[in-house]
């Protein structure tokens, strides 16, 4: 039972990371039409960026911020710089933000080399709660990590809902012509959009080293986990990532926990079965126009 | 207020509009009539932006527009009610109806579709206002077309593109859309009316166009339409 409740709340610390890396993802692929296939490697590269910063400045926060600020700019540089020459053309985009991924990953293997790396919250951060039920010792970070992520998806939700931009963003996904026949320029939204969702890859990025680790191929692991999550949920849509991070998540763990030899498979089967009942996602819309 | 001349426009290898001349005048109502698959819509959006057309000019008082992003056509003064609605499913009504309404264009737009605001749209329409936290698709099919012209209107347009307003509507219904044409028309807005029903489309229309196989085949007012069996039975079939 102590380790079903020590499982359960790894699920959702881990769902929060996930959450802040699909929120972003879904977002683009919605008001976009791009699937970017580095978003798991800006959420590596914000990791590293901020690993650097970090043994400059002694201060966690100030890596939070850098690498956040600096996933940003990657992103708006990509979005601004690469797509518009690759306009009209999805199988361009995506040969393109694979390709960056390729460039992501032997840049950091040149500075930060292979070997695992590792970043401690600072303070009481780093220490450990002693949880009044079962006796369980949890450690701080997680909670930190989660309540963060929680934060976070909540602003996002609030963007989303009660704001202009938000319901441009929502109109853009449901149909983006006729938003810009209502004279809005959705170009300069796409590039908000986009900026926003590598920035929020790049926090996650720096926030989730506890959970998932600093280490070369996790950029693959985080964009396989994103695409399992958008595909059940719906892509486009953010309660869909809110969903698709916890099953994802949960079934990680648990799988991992309980049945180690086939976690890779206990992972996928809640996307099989999504794609067989509901090839839309669950919260996803059965076709965008 | 619009003059399109020798306009060309491809939708994938379909050849659709093969040089079109239509002028569109402030303040009256232009009705484009013509069987299905004619190329009614393809004029429209390409008129809107939503297409770019191979050849030609789309002149909005003076100014060549064609080929110009959406945003920018809507920006001076030409708004859409497009075929099939297109309202915004995530949106509310109320979301729906003032997403056009930017702090840019409010009050700096030129006359004659200035004024619009989400509280008279509701006035004009009350069932909207009775439903404006519900989301776009939970409404009527008139509701929709409601929403749909007062989402345009709220742009603070000069011109409303209307493509098939009554499509799909009760009778009852069609009859409404009328009135608000002939209000708004009645209000120095210019309309550009796409129509398969022939009633609305006469007493709605100052002038008439009528397209066939990419260009326009026949014009004049309603009266000498309706005088002209022969031109209704051979583009029409009414
Ligand atoms: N997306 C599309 N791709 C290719 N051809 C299209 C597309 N949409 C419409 N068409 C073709 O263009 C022609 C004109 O269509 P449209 O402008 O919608 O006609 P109308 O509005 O008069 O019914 C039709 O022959 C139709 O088959
Ligand atoms: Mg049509």
């Amino acid at each position: 039972m102590t380790e079903f409740i020590v499982q359960t709340i790894n699920g959702f610390t881990l769902a929060g990371v996930i959450f802040l890396v699909s929120s972003g993802f879904t977002l683009i692929f919605g008001v976009m039409r791009v699937t970017s296939l580095m978003h798991g490697a800006v959420f590596l590269l914000g990791g590293y960026v901020a690993y650097s910063v970090i043994g400059a400045l002694h201060n966690f926060f100030w890596g939070l911020a850098a690498g956040t600020v600096a996933m940003g700019a990657l992103g708006l540089l990509v979005e601004r710089g690469l797509l518009p020459l690759l306009r009209h053309s999805e199988f361009a985009e995506l040969l393109a933000t694979l390709g960056l991924v390729f460039v992501i990953d032997d840049v950091s293997l040149a500075i930060w080399g292979g070997n695992p790396l590792n970043i401690t919250l600072p303070g009481v951060l780093n220490d450990s709660t002693t949880l009044p039920f079962h006796g369980i010792v949890y450690p701080n970070e997680r909670f930190f990590i989660l309540g963060v992520s929680v934060v976070v998806a909540v602003a996002l939700y609030a963007l989303l809902r009660r704001t202009r931009v938000g319901a441009i963003i929502r109109a853009g996904v449901d149909d983006r012509e006729m938003v810009s026949a209502l004279g809005i320029n959705v170009r300069v939204v796409f590039s908000a959009v986009f900026v926003l969702g590598t920035a929020l890859a790049g926090f996650a990025g720096v926030l989730g080293v506890p959970v998932v680790g600093l280490a070369p191929g996790n950029d693959v692991t985080i964009l396989l986990l994103a695409l399992a999550v958008v595909v059940i949920g719906g892509l486009g849509s953010y309660e869909g990532a809110l969903l698709g991070s916890v099953i994802i998540a949960l079934a990680d763990v648990y799988g991992t926990a309980y049945f180690p030899a086939v976690s890779y498979s206990v992972l996928f089967i809640p996307l099989v079965v999504v794609l067989l009942v509901r090839p839309q996602g669950l919260l996803g819309r059965r076709s965008m126009a | 207020m619009i003059e399109i001349r020798d306009l060309h426009t491809y939708r994938g290898l379909n050849y659709v509009l093969q040089g079109i001349d239509l002028d569109i005048p402030d303040g009256q109502c232009t009705v484009l009539l013509g069987r299905n698959g004619m190329g009614k819509t393809t004029l429209v959006q390409t008129i809107m932006g939503l297409l770019r057309p191979r050849g030609g000019t789309v002149r909005i008082d003076g100014t060549d527009i064609a080929g110009r992003p959406p945003f920018a056509i809507a920006r001076r003064g030409v708004a859409l009610v497009p075929q099939g609605r297109r309202l915004f499913p995530s949106l509310t009504v109320e979301e729906n109806l003032t997403l056009g309404v930017s702090r840019r264009s409010r009050g700096s737009r030129p006359a004659g579709g200035a004024g619009w605001t989400s509280e008279r749209v509701y006035e004009l329409f009350p069932n909207l206002g009775q439903r404006r936290h519900h989301r776009g698709n939970q409404l009527s099919g008139g509701e929709q077309q409601m929403l749909a012209i007062g989402r345009a209107l709220l742009t603070g347009p000069r011109l409303l593109l209307m493509d098939e307003p009554s499509e799909g509507l009760a009778p009852v219904i069609v009859e409404r859309v009328g009135q608000v044409i002939a209000d708004l028309r009645e209000q120095g807005l210019a309309i550009f009316l796409v129509e398969q029903n022939y009633g609305l489309a006469i007493r709605s229309a100052d002038s008439v166009s009528i397209l066939a196989n990419g260009s326009v085949v026949w014009r004049g007012t309603p009266g000498d339409l309706d005088a002209d069996p022969a031109a209704r039975e051979s583009h029409l079939g009414v």
